[in-house]
Protein backbone atom coordinates (compact mmCIF):
# COMPACT_ATOMS: atom_id res chain seq x y z
CA UNK A 1 0.00 0.00 0.00
CA UNK A 2 1.29 3.43 -0.94
CA UNK A 3 2.59 5.52 1.94
CA UNK A 4 0.14 8.09 3.21
CA UNK A 5 -0.31 10.46 6.11
CA UNK A 6 -3.02 9.36 8.50
CA UNK A 7 -3.94 11.80 11.24
CA UNK A 8 -5.65 9.73 13.90
CA UNK A 9 -5.04 11.88 16.96
CA UNK A 10 -8.31 13.77 16.86
CA UNK A 11 -8.82 13.64 20.63
CA UNK A 12 -5.70 15.80 20.89
CA UNK A 13 -6.95 18.26 18.32
CA UNK A 14 -8.69 18.32 14.98
CA UNK A 15 -8.08 19.95 11.62
CA UNK A 16 -10.23 23.02 11.12
CA UNK A 17 -13.22 22.73 8.85
CA UNK A 18 -13.52 24.99 5.81
CA UNK A 19 -16.82 26.25 7.14
CA UNK A 20 -15.16 27.36 10.38
CA UNK A 21 -12.34 29.07 8.50
CA UNK A 22 -14.81 30.84 6.23
CA UNK A 23 -16.76 32.03 9.24
CA UNK A 24 -13.58 33.41 10.79
CA UNK A 25 -12.02 35.20 7.83
CA UNK A 26 -14.42 38.20 7.73
CA UNK A 27 -13.82 38.69 11.46
CA UNK A 28 -10.16 39.35 10.74
CA UNK A 29 -10.64 41.37 7.57
CA UNK A 30 -13.89 43.28 7.91
CA UNK A 31 -15.58 42.80 11.26
CA UNK A 32 -12.46 43.50 13.28
CA UNK A 33 -14.07 45.94 15.69
CA UNK A 34 -14.28 45.63 19.43
CA UNK A 35 -17.82 44.59 20.41
CA UNK A 36 -17.65 47.08 23.28
CA UNK A 37 -17.21 50.00 20.84
CA UNK A 38 -20.27 52.03 19.99
CA UNK A 39 -19.36 52.80 16.39
CA UNK A 40 -20.55 50.82 13.40
CA UNK A 41 -17.56 48.49 13.09
CA UNK A 42 -17.69 47.68 16.79
CA UNK A 43 -21.40 47.07 16.65
CA UNK A 44 -20.99 44.73 13.69
CA UNK A 45 -18.69 42.66 15.84
CA UNK A 46 -21.22 42.78 18.65
CA UNK A 47 -23.84 41.43 16.26
CA UNK A 48 -21.60 38.47 15.45
CA UNK A 49 -21.18 37.83 19.16
CA UNK A 50 -24.92 37.94 19.86
CA UNK A 51 -25.67 35.76 16.87
CA UNK A 52 -23.05 33.16 17.81
CA UNK A 53 -24.27 32.98 21.39
CA UNK A 54 -27.80 32.26 20.17
CA UNK A 55 -26.64 29.61 17.75
CA UNK A 56 -24.39 27.91 20.30
CA UNK A 57 -27.25 27.90 22.82
CA UNK A 58 -29.61 26.39 20.27
CA UNK A 59 -27.21 23.50 19.67
CA UNK A 60 -26.66 22.84 23.36
CA UNK A 61 -30.30 23.12 24.41
CA UNK A 62 -30.03 26.21 26.59
CA UNK A 63 -30.69 29.95 26.56
CA UNK A 64 -28.15 32.35 25.02
CA UNK A 65 -27.59 34.08 28.37
CA UNK A 66 -26.46 30.73 29.79
CA UNK A 67 -23.45 30.59 27.43
CA UNK A 68 -20.14 32.21 28.38
CA UNK A 69 -17.24 32.27 25.95
CA UNK A 70 -13.84 31.31 27.32
CA UNK A 71 -10.33 30.65 26.05
CA UNK A 72 -11.01 26.91 25.95
CA UNK A 73 -12.03 23.83 27.86
CA UNK A 74 -9.48 24.17 30.65
CA UNK A 75 -10.59 27.68 31.53
CA UNK A 76 -14.23 26.60 31.42
CA UNK A 77 -13.50 23.67 33.76
CA UNK A 78 -11.62 25.94 36.17
CA UNK A 79 -14.36 28.54 36.22
CA UNK A 80 -17.27 26.12 36.62
CA UNK A 81 -15.63 24.18 39.44
CA UNK A 82 -14.42 27.27 41.29
CA UNK A 83 -17.84 28.90 41.00
CA UNK A 84 -19.62 25.88 42.44
CA UNK A 85 -17.03 25.57 45.20
CA UNK A 86 -17.43 29.22 46.17
CA UNK A 87 -21.21 28.85 46.27
CA UNK A 88 -20.85 25.77 48.43
CA UNK A 89 -18.39 27.39 50.79
CA UNK A 90 -20.84 30.21 51.44
CA UNK A 91 -23.29 27.61 52.72
CA UNK A 92 -20.62 25.73 54.62
CA UNK A 93 -20.57 22.93 52.04
CA UNK A 94 -17.02 21.96 51.24
CA UNK A 95 -17.23 18.51 49.71
CA UNK A 96 -16.87 17.69 46.01
CA UNK A 97 -17.46 14.38 44.21
CA UNK A 98 -15.56 13.54 41.03
CA UNK A 99 -13.81 10.60 39.38
CA UNK A 100 -10.21 9.43 39.38
CA UNK A 101 -9.85 9.72 35.62
CA UNK A 102 -10.94 13.29 34.94
CA UNK A 103 -8.89 15.59 32.76
CA UNK A 104 -6.11 17.42 34.59
CA UNK A 105 -7.98 20.71 34.14
CA UNK A 106 -10.47 19.23 36.62
CA UNK A 107 -8.13 17.17 38.81
CA UNK A 108 -5.61 19.95 39.34
CA UNK A 109 -8.35 22.46 40.12
CA UNK A 110 -9.68 20.01 42.70
CA UNK A 111 -6.16 19.60 44.12
CA UNK A 112 -5.97 23.35 44.62
CA UNK A 113 -9.38 23.41 46.27
CA UNK A 114 -8.21 20.68 48.64
CA UNK A 115 -5.40 22.97 49.73
CA UNK A 116 -8.05 25.63 50.32
CA UNK A 117 -9.96 23.39 52.70
CA UNK A 118 -12.28 21.39 50.46
CA UNK A 119 -12.69 17.66 50.71
CA UNK A 120 -12.74 15.73 47.44
CA UNK A 121 -14.04 12.20 46.85
CA UNK A 122 -12.65 10.73 43.64
CA UNK A 123 -14.75 7.77 42.61
CA UNK A 124 -12.87 4.78 41.25
CA UNK A 125 -13.93 3.88 37.77
CA UNK A 126 -14.67 0.26 36.95
CA UNK A 127 -12.19 -1.59 34.79
CA UNK A 128 -14.39 -0.84 31.76
CA UNK A 129 -13.88 2.90 32.36
CA UNK A 130 -17.40 3.61 33.62
CA UNK A 131 -19.07 4.68 36.83
CA UNK A 132 -22.75 4.44 37.74
CA UNK A 133 -25.20 7.08 38.90
CA UNK A 134 -25.80 5.01 42.03
CA UNK A 135 -22.12 5.23 42.92
CA UNK A 136 -22.40 8.99 42.63
CA UNK A 137 -25.50 8.95 44.84
CA UNK A 138 -23.66 6.94 47.48
CA UNK A 139 -20.78 9.42 47.50
CA UNK A 140 -22.96 12.52 47.93
CA UNK A 141 -23.06 13.86 51.50
CA UNK A 142 -25.08 16.63 53.14
CA UNK A 143 -22.08 18.93 52.68
CA UNK A 144 -21.51 18.08 49.00
CA UNK A 145 -21.58 21.24 46.88
CA UNK A 146 -20.57 19.83 43.49
CA UNK A 147 -20.45 16.68 41.42
CA UNK A 148 -18.15 16.94 38.41
CA UNK A 149 -17.94 13.96 36.03
CA UNK A 150 -16.59 14.06 32.51
CA UNK A 151 -19.03 13.29 29.69
CA UNK A 152 -16.57 11.21 27.69
CA UNK A 153 -13.02 10.34 28.58
CA UNK A 154 -10.22 11.84 26.51
CA UNK A 155 -8.03 8.74 26.49
CA UNK A 156 -10.31 5.73 26.43
CA UNK A 157 -13.43 7.45 25.11
CA UNK A 158 -15.86 5.88 27.59
CA UNK A 159 -19.17 7.73 27.85
CA UNK A 160 -20.55 8.12 31.35
CA UNK A 161 -24.29 7.87 32.15
CA UNK A 162 -24.50 11.67 32.38
CA UNK A 163 -28.28 11.91 32.23
CA UNK A 164 -28.68 9.48 35.16
CA UNK A 165 -25.94 11.16 37.18
CA UNK A 166 -27.62 14.51 36.49
CA UNK A 167 -30.94 13.12 37.69
CA UNK A 168 -29.35 11.92 40.93
CA UNK A 169 -27.76 15.35 41.46
CA UNK A 170 -31.11 17.08 40.88
CA UNK A 171 -32.76 14.78 43.41
CA UNK A 172 -30.06 15.46 45.95
CA UNK A 173 -29.91 19.19 45.24
CA UNK A 174 -26.24 19.20 44.24
CA UNK A 175 -24.75 21.21 41.36
CA UNK A 176 -23.65 18.97 38.49
CA UNK A 177 -20.82 19.98 36.17
CA UNK A 178 -19.60 17.93 33.24
CA UNK A 179 -16.42 18.36 31.24
CA UNK A 180 -17.88 17.67 27.80
CA UNK A 181 -14.79 18.64 25.84
CA UNK A 182 -14.57 15.24 24.11
CA UNK A 183 -18.30 14.79 23.71
CA UNK A 184 -19.70 17.98 22.19
CA UNK A 185 -19.91 17.69 18.42
CA UNK A 186 -19.26 13.93 18.59
CA UNK A 187 -22.33 12.54 20.38
CA UNK A 188 -25.68 14.15 21.21
CA UNK A 189 -25.28 16.57 24.12
CA UNK A 190 -28.23 18.57 25.41
CA UNK A 191 -27.87 20.29 28.77
CA UNK A 192 -31.61 20.32 29.44
CA UNK A 193 -32.20 16.64 28.64
CA UNK A 194 -28.95 15.65 30.34
CA UNK A 195 -29.84 17.38 33.64
CA UNK A 196 -26.58 19.31 33.58
CA UNK A 197 -26.06 22.55 35.53
CA UNK A 198 -22.66 23.44 34.17
CA UNK A 199 -20.73 22.22 31.14
CA UNK A 200 -17.35 22.89 29.53
CA UNK A 201 -16.50 22.61 25.85
CA UNK A 202 -13.60 23.39 23.55
CA UNK A 203 -13.79 24.38 19.87
CA UNK A 204 -10.68 22.68 18.55
CA UNK A 205 -11.99 19.21 19.41
CA UNK A 206 -14.71 19.53 16.77
CA UNK A 207 -12.86 21.19 13.87
CA UNK A 208 -13.03 24.70 15.32
CA UNK A 209 -10.06 26.92 16.16
CA UNK A 210 -7.74 26.51 19.15
CA UNK A 211 -7.84 29.01 21.99
CA UNK A 212 -11.60 29.29 22.27
CA UNK A 213 -14.26 27.42 24.18
CA UNK A 214 -17.41 28.00 26.12
CA UNK A 215 -19.15 27.11 29.30
CA UNK A 216 -22.81 26.66 30.01
CA UNK A 217 -24.04 27.80 33.39
CA UNK A 218 -27.67 27.26 34.25
CA UNK A 219 -29.59 30.46 34.86
CA UNK A 220 -29.79 31.28 38.55
CA UNK A 221 -26.39 29.80 39.35
CA UNK A 222 -24.04 32.68 40.01
CA UNK A 223 -20.77 32.30 38.17
CA UNK A 224 -17.64 33.74 39.77
CA UNK A 225 -14.86 35.29 37.73
CA UNK A 226 -11.38 33.93 37.07
CA UNK A 227 -10.20 36.88 35.01
CA UNK A 228 -10.92 40.35 36.30
CA UNK A 229 -11.19 43.38 34.06
CA UNK A 230 -13.81 44.74 31.72
CA UNK A 231 -17.49 43.86 31.71
CA UNK A 232 -17.36 41.38 28.85
CA UNK A 233 -19.47 38.21 29.13
CA UNK A 234 -21.81 40.00 31.51
CA UNK A 235 -18.96 40.73 33.86
CA UNK A 236 -18.04 37.07 34.25
CA UNK A 237 -15.06 36.90 31.91
CA UNK A 238 -13.02 39.98 31.18
CA UNK A 239 -11.00 40.53 28.02
CA UNK A 240 -11.93 41.61 24.51
CA UNK A 241 -13.92 38.81 22.96
CA UNK A 242 -12.22 36.48 20.49
CA UNK A 243 -14.82 37.19 17.84
CA UNK A 244 -13.11 35.27 15.05
CA UNK A 245 -12.62 32.27 17.32
CA UNK A 246 -16.19 32.39 18.54
CA UNK A 247 -17.49 32.62 14.96
CA UNK A 248 -15.30 29.67 13.95
CA UNK A 249 -16.42 27.62 16.93
CA UNK A 250 -20.08 28.31 16.23
CA UNK A 251 -19.78 27.34 12.58
CA UNK A 252 -17.85 24.19 13.50
CA UNK A 253 -20.41 23.14 16.10
CA UNK A 254 -23.30 23.64 13.70
CA UNK A 255 -21.54 21.61 11.04
CA UNK A 256 -20.74 18.84 13.53
CA UNK A 257 -24.32 18.74 14.81
CA UNK A 258 -25.81 18.72 11.31
CA UNK A 259 -23.82 15.61 10.46
CA UNK A 260 -23.80 14.09 13.94
CA UNK A 261 -25.76 10.91 13.25
CA UNK A 262 -24.12 10.04 9.96
CA UNK A 263 -20.66 10.72 11.42
CA UNK A 264 -21.40 8.59 14.47
CA UNK A 265 -22.59 5.70 12.35
CA UNK A 266 -19.64 5.87 9.98
CA UNK A 267 -17.02 6.33 12.69
CA UNK A 268 -18.44 3.55 14.86
CA UNK A 269 -18.04 1.14 11.95
CA UNK A 270 -14.51 2.31 11.29
CA UNK A 271 -13.65 2.11 15.00
CA UNK A 272 -14.98 -1.41 15.34
CA UNK A 273 -13.17 -2.53 12.20
CA UNK A 274 -9.93 -1.17 13.63
CA UNK A 275 -10.50 -2.85 16.99
CA UNK A 276 -11.35 -6.19 15.39
CA UNK A 277 -8.28 -5.99 13.15
CA UNK A 278 -5.86 -4.93 15.87
CA UNK A 279 -7.18 -7.55 18.29
CA UNK A 280 -5.67 -10.14 15.96
CA UNK A 281 -2.27 -8.99 17.17
CA UNK A 282 -1.35 -11.58 19.80
CA UNK A 283 -1.47 -10.45 23.42
CA UNK A 284 -3.34 -7.24 22.83
CA UNK A 285 -6.30 -5.81 24.68
CA UNK A 286 -8.87 -3.03 24.33
CA UNK A 287 -8.88 -0.45 27.11
CA UNK A 288 -12.32 0.78 28.12
CA UNK A 289 -15.80 -0.48 27.38
CA UNK A 290 -16.25 -1.76 23.82
CA UNK A 291 -19.71 -0.27 23.30
CA UNK A 292 -20.14 2.73 25.56
CA UNK A 293 -17.30 4.69 24.00
CA UNK A 294 -16.90 7.59 21.61
CA UNK A 295 -17.49 6.60 17.97
CA UNK A 296 -13.91 7.46 16.98
CA UNK A 297 -11.95 6.17 19.98
CA UNK A 298 -9.70 3.11 19.94
CA UNK A 299 -7.34 2.55 22.89
CA UNK A 300 -5.40 -0.69 23.00
CA UNK A 301 -2.42 -2.14 24.80
CA UNK A 302 0.12 -4.42 23.16
CA UNK A 303 2.09 -6.48 25.63
CA UNK A 304 5.81 -5.77 25.67
CA UNK A 305 5.61 -2.89 23.18
CA UNK A 306 6.25 0.44 24.85
CA UNK A 307 3.93 3.26 23.81
CA UNK A 308 6.34 6.00 22.84
CA UNK A 309 8.28 3.61 20.61
CA UNK A 310 4.99 2.57 19.00
CA UNK A 311 4.12 6.21 18.32
CA UNK A 312 7.52 7.00 16.81
CA UNK A 313 7.57 3.95 14.52
CA UNK A 314 3.95 4.61 13.53
CA UNK A 315 4.91 8.20 12.81
CA UNK A 316 7.70 6.98 10.54
CA UNK A 317 4.94 5.20 8.57
CA UNK A 318 2.98 8.44 8.37
CA UNK A 319 0.50 7.53 11.12
CA UNK A 320 -0.09 10.12 13.85
CA UNK A 321 -1.25 8.61 17.16
CA UNK A 322 -0.78 9.05 20.89
CA UNK A 323 -0.19 6.88 23.95
CA UNK A 324 -0.72 6.79 27.67
CA UNK A 325 2.86 5.69 28.15
CA UNK A 326 4.89 7.57 30.74
CA UNK A 327 7.51 8.36 28.18
CA UNK A 328 5.17 10.62 26.29
CA UNK A 329 4.92 12.82 29.34
CA UNK A 330 7.58 14.40 31.48
CA UNK A 331 6.95 12.10 34.42
CA UNK A 332 7.70 8.42 34.77
CA UNK A 333 4.09 7.62 35.65
CA UNK A 334 1.88 6.20 32.96
CA UNK A 335 -1.48 7.80 32.27
CA UNK A 336 -3.67 8.23 35.35
CA UNK A 337 -6.63 7.25 33.19
CA UNK A 338 -5.22 3.83 32.32
CA UNK A 339 -4.04 3.32 35.88
CA UNK A 340 -7.54 4.15 37.14
CA UNK A 341 -8.83 1.15 35.16
CA UNK A 342 -6.64 -1.04 37.34
CA UNK A 343 -4.23 -1.88 34.52
CA UNK A 344 -0.77 -3.00 35.62
CA UNK A 345 1.95 -0.44 34.90
CA UNK A 346 3.49 -2.54 32.16
CA UNK A 347 0.17 -2.66 30.29
CA UNK A 348 -0.49 1.05 30.73
CA UNK A 349 2.98 1.80 29.33
CA UNK A 350 2.14 -0.23 26.23
CA UNK A 351 -0.96 1.61 25.09
CA UNK A 352 -1.84 3.27 21.84
CA UNK A 353 -4.70 5.71 21.34
CA UNK A 354 -6.19 6.05 17.88
CA UNK A 355 -8.87 8.73 17.61
CA UNK A 356 -10.74 9.04 14.34
CA UNK A 357 -12.80 11.95 13.06
CA UNK A 358 -15.00 12.47 10.02
CA UNK A 359 -11.86 13.63 8.20
CA UNK A 360 -10.62 10.01 8.24
CA UNK A 361 -11.42 7.53 5.49
CA UNK A 362 -11.83 3.77 5.19
CA UNK A 363 -8.48 3.84 3.37
CA UNK A 364 -6.93 5.29 6.52
CA UNK A 365 -8.28 2.31 8.45
CA UNK A 366 -6.95 -0.12 5.80
CA UNK A 367 -3.56 1.56 5.97
CA UNK A 368 -3.40 1.41 9.78
CA UNK A 369 -4.50 -2.22 9.79
CA UNK A 370 -1.67 -3.02 7.40
CA UNK A 371 1.05 -0.99 9.14
CA UNK A 372 0.30 -1.12 12.86
CA UNK A 373 0.76 -4.89 13.34
CA UNK A 374 4.22 -4.46 11.79
CA UNK A 375 4.93 -1.51 14.05
CA UNK A 376 4.02 -3.59 17.11
CA UNK A 377 6.19 -6.46 15.86
CA UNK A 378 9.09 -4.11 15.25
CA UNK A 379 8.93 -2.72 18.79
CA UNK A 380 8.53 -6.18 20.30
CA UNK A 381 11.58 -7.44 18.38
CA UNK A 382 13.72 -4.94 20.28
CA UNK A 383 11.92 -5.46 23.60
CA UNK A 384 13.53 -7.37 26.47
CA UNK A 385 10.15 -7.48 28.21
CA UNK A 386 8.60 -9.20 25.21
CA UNK A 387 11.43 -11.79 25.32
CA UNK A 388 10.52 -12.47 28.93
CA UNK A 389 6.86 -13.04 28.04
CA UNK A 390 7.75 -15.31 25.13
CA UNK A 391 10.25 -17.40 27.12
CA UNK A 392 7.72 -17.78 29.94
CA UNK A 393 10.00 -16.03 32.41
CA UNK A 394 7.04 -13.84 33.33
CA UNK A 395 3.37 -14.69 32.72
CA UNK A 396 1.37 -12.92 30.04
CA UNK A 397 -0.99 -10.28 31.36
CA UNK A 398 -3.14 -9.76 28.30
CA UNK A 399 -5.06 -12.92 27.47
CA UNK A 400 -5.27 -15.10 24.42
CA UNK A 401 -2.63 -16.01 21.88
CA UNK A 402 -4.82 -14.65 19.12
CA UNK A 403 -7.77 -12.82 20.48
CA UNK A 404 -10.81 -12.04 18.39
CA UNK B 1 12.62 21.89 17.58
CA UNK B 2 11.80 18.25 17.53
CA UNK B 3 11.89 16.32 20.78
CA UNK B 4 14.84 14.23 19.61
CA UNK B 5 18.03 14.99 17.68
CA UNK B 6 18.62 13.45 14.28
CA UNK B 7 21.19 11.13 15.87
CA UNK B 8 18.64 9.84 18.37
CA UNK B 9 16.11 9.27 15.62
CA UNK B 10 18.73 7.50 13.50
CA UNK B 11 19.68 5.14 16.33
CA UNK B 12 16.04 4.60 17.23
CA UNK B 13 14.94 3.94 13.67
CA UNK B 14 17.96 1.77 12.80
CA UNK B 15 19.15 0.46 16.13
CA UNK B 16 22.58 -1.17 16.03
CA UNK B 17 23.38 -4.42 17.85
CA UNK B 18 19.81 -5.50 18.58
CA UNK B 19 19.57 -9.10 19.66
CA UNK B 20 20.51 -11.78 22.13
CA UNK B 21 23.84 -13.61 22.52
CA UNK B 22 22.85 -17.12 23.57
CA UNK B 23 26.27 -18.04 25.02
CA UNK B 24 27.02 -14.60 26.39
CA UNK B 25 29.90 -14.24 28.85
CA UNK B 26 28.12 -11.48 30.72
CA UNK B 27 24.52 -10.31 30.88
CA UNK B 28 23.25 -7.16 32.57
CA UNK B 29 19.66 -6.11 33.07
CA UNK B 30 18.51 -2.85 34.67
CA UNK B 31 15.24 -0.96 35.01
CA UNK B 32 11.78 -2.41 35.51
CA UNK B 33 8.42 -2.68 33.81
CA UNK B 34 6.72 -0.42 36.36
CA UNK B 35 8.78 2.53 35.21
CA UNK B 36 8.51 1.54 31.59
CA UNK B 37 12.21 1.00 30.86
CA UNK B 38 14.14 -2.27 30.91
CA UNK B 39 17.54 -2.61 29.31
CA UNK B 40 19.35 -5.90 28.83
CA UNK B 41 22.92 -6.09 27.53
CA UNK B 42 24.73 -9.25 26.38
CA UNK B 43 28.53 -9.35 26.13
CA UNK B 44 30.92 -11.74 24.39
CA UNK B 45 34.37 -11.23 25.88
CA UNK B 46 37.75 -12.53 24.74
CA UNK B 47 41.12 -11.61 26.29
CA UNK B 48 39.55 -8.67 28.09
CA UNK B 49 38.10 -7.26 24.88
CA UNK B 50 34.38 -6.93 24.12
CA UNK B 51 34.22 -8.98 20.96
CA UNK B 52 30.48 -8.68 20.55
CA UNK B 53 27.63 -6.90 22.26
CA UNK B 54 23.87 -7.12 21.78
CA UNK B 55 20.94 -5.48 23.49
CA UNK B 56 17.21 -5.76 24.00
CA UNK B 57 15.34 -2.78 25.41
CA UNK B 58 11.78 -2.25 26.51
CA UNK B 59 11.32 1.48 26.55
CA UNK B 60 10.90 4.73 24.74
CA UNK B 61 12.75 6.13 21.76
CA UNK B 62 15.60 7.55 23.81
CA UNK B 63 16.03 4.27 25.74
CA UNK B 64 16.42 2.35 22.51
CA UNK B 65 18.71 4.99 21.00
CA UNK B 66 20.84 5.08 24.17
CA UNK B 67 21.21 1.27 24.10
CA UNK B 68 22.16 1.34 20.45
CA UNK B 69 24.71 4.12 20.87
CA UNK B 70 26.22 2.68 24.06
CA UNK B 71 26.71 -0.76 22.53
CA UNK B 72 28.37 0.83 19.52
CA UNK B 73 30.70 2.78 21.80
CA UNK B 74 31.97 -0.30 23.67
CA UNK B 75 32.14 -2.85 20.85
CA UNK B 76 35.73 -3.97 20.27
CA UNK B 77 36.92 -2.06 23.32
CA UNK B 78 38.79 -3.41 26.35
CA UNK B 79 36.66 -3.88 29.47
CA UNK B 80 38.61 -1.18 31.28
CA UNK B 81 37.52 1.32 28.66
CA UNK B 82 33.91 0.12 28.64
CA UNK B 83 33.80 0.67 32.39
CA UNK B 84 34.75 4.29 31.83
CA UNK B 85 31.73 4.94 29.62
CA UNK B 86 29.50 7.50 31.29
CA UNK B 87 25.87 8.31 30.65
CA UNK B 88 26.96 11.83 29.71
CA UNK B 89 29.20 10.46 26.98
CA UNK B 90 26.32 8.41 25.60
CA UNK B 91 23.98 11.41 25.66
CA UNK B 92 26.62 13.63 24.04
CA UNK B 93 27.24 11.07 21.31
CA UNK B 94 23.52 11.25 20.58
CA UNK B 95 23.76 15.06 20.28
CA UNK B 96 21.89 15.38 23.54
CA UNK B 97 18.72 14.03 25.14
CA UNK B 98 15.78 15.98 26.55
CA UNK B 99 16.27 16.62 30.29
CA UNK B 100 13.52 14.22 31.36
CA UNK B 101 15.04 11.47 29.18
CA UNK B 102 18.56 11.63 30.62
CA UNK B 103 17.74 8.63 32.81
CA UNK B 104 17.71 6.52 29.64
CA UNK B 105 21.42 7.17 29.17
CA UNK B 106 21.96 6.33 32.86
CA UNK B 107 20.30 2.97 32.25
CA UNK B 108 22.67 2.29 29.36
CA UNK B 109 25.72 2.98 31.52
CA UNK B 110 24.33 0.84 34.33
CA UNK B 111 23.35 -2.05 32.05
CA UNK B 112 26.89 -2.24 30.66
CA UNK B 113 28.38 -2.18 34.17
CA UNK B 114 25.96 -4.87 35.27
CA UNK B 115 26.94 -7.07 32.34
CA UNK B 116 30.67 -6.66 33.04
CA UNK B 117 30.11 -7.38 36.72
CA UNK B 118 28.21 -10.51 35.75
CA UNK B 119 31.18 -11.58 33.63
CA UNK B 120 33.61 -10.97 36.51
CA UNK B 121 31.38 -12.85 38.96
CA UNK B 122 30.90 -15.83 36.66
CA UNK B 123 34.61 -16.15 36.05
CA UNK B 124 35.76 -15.45 39.58
CA UNK B 125 37.70 -12.41 38.49
CA UNK B 126 38.67 -10.02 41.29
CA UNK B 127 37.46 -6.46 40.87
CA UNK B 128 37.17 -3.19 42.72
CA UNK B 129 33.65 -3.31 44.24
CA UNK B 130 33.50 0.48 44.40
CA UNK B 131 33.45 0.51 40.62
CA UNK B 132 30.05 -1.17 40.69
CA UNK B 133 27.61 0.86 42.70
CA UNK B 134 24.07 -0.45 42.96
CA UNK B 135 21.98 0.68 39.99
CA UNK B 136 19.87 3.77 40.64
CA UNK B 137 16.32 3.46 41.79
CA UNK B 138 13.91 4.87 39.28
CA UNK B 139 12.56 7.15 42.00
CA UNK B 140 15.79 9.07 41.88
CA UNK B 141 15.25 10.06 38.31
CA UNK B 142 14.12 13.57 37.74
CA UNK B 143 10.40 14.00 37.38
CA UNK B 144 8.46 17.14 36.82
CA UNK B 145 6.79 19.04 39.63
Amino acid sequence: MEKRTVYADNAATTAMSMRAIEAMTPCFMKIYGNPSSLHSIGQEAKEVLVDCRERMAARLGCKPEEIYFTSGGSEADNQCIRSAALLGARKGKRHIVSTAFEHHAVLHTLDKLKKEGFEVTLLDVHNNGLITAEEVRAAIRPDTCLVTVMYANNEIGTIQPIREIGRVCREMGVIFHTDAVQAVGHIPVNVAEDNVDMLSLSAHKFHGPKGVGALYCKKGLPLSTLIEGGAQERGKRAGTENIAGIAGMTAALEEACEHLEENMERLTKMRDRLIEGLKKIPYSGLNGDAKRRLPGNVNMSFEGAEGESLILYASAEGICLSSGSACTTASLQPSHVLMSLGLPHEVAHCSLRITLADTNSEEDVDYMLEKLPKVVERVRNISSLWDDYVSGKIPHVLGGKTQG
Amino acid sequence: MALYSEKVMDHFTNPRNVGVIEDADGVGEVGNAVCGDIMKIYLKIKDGIIEDVKFKTFGCGSAIASSSMATEMIKGKPLSQALELTNKAVAEALDGLPAHKMHCSVLAEEAIRAAIKDYYDKNGIEYDKSQFPEPHDEEEHPTEE
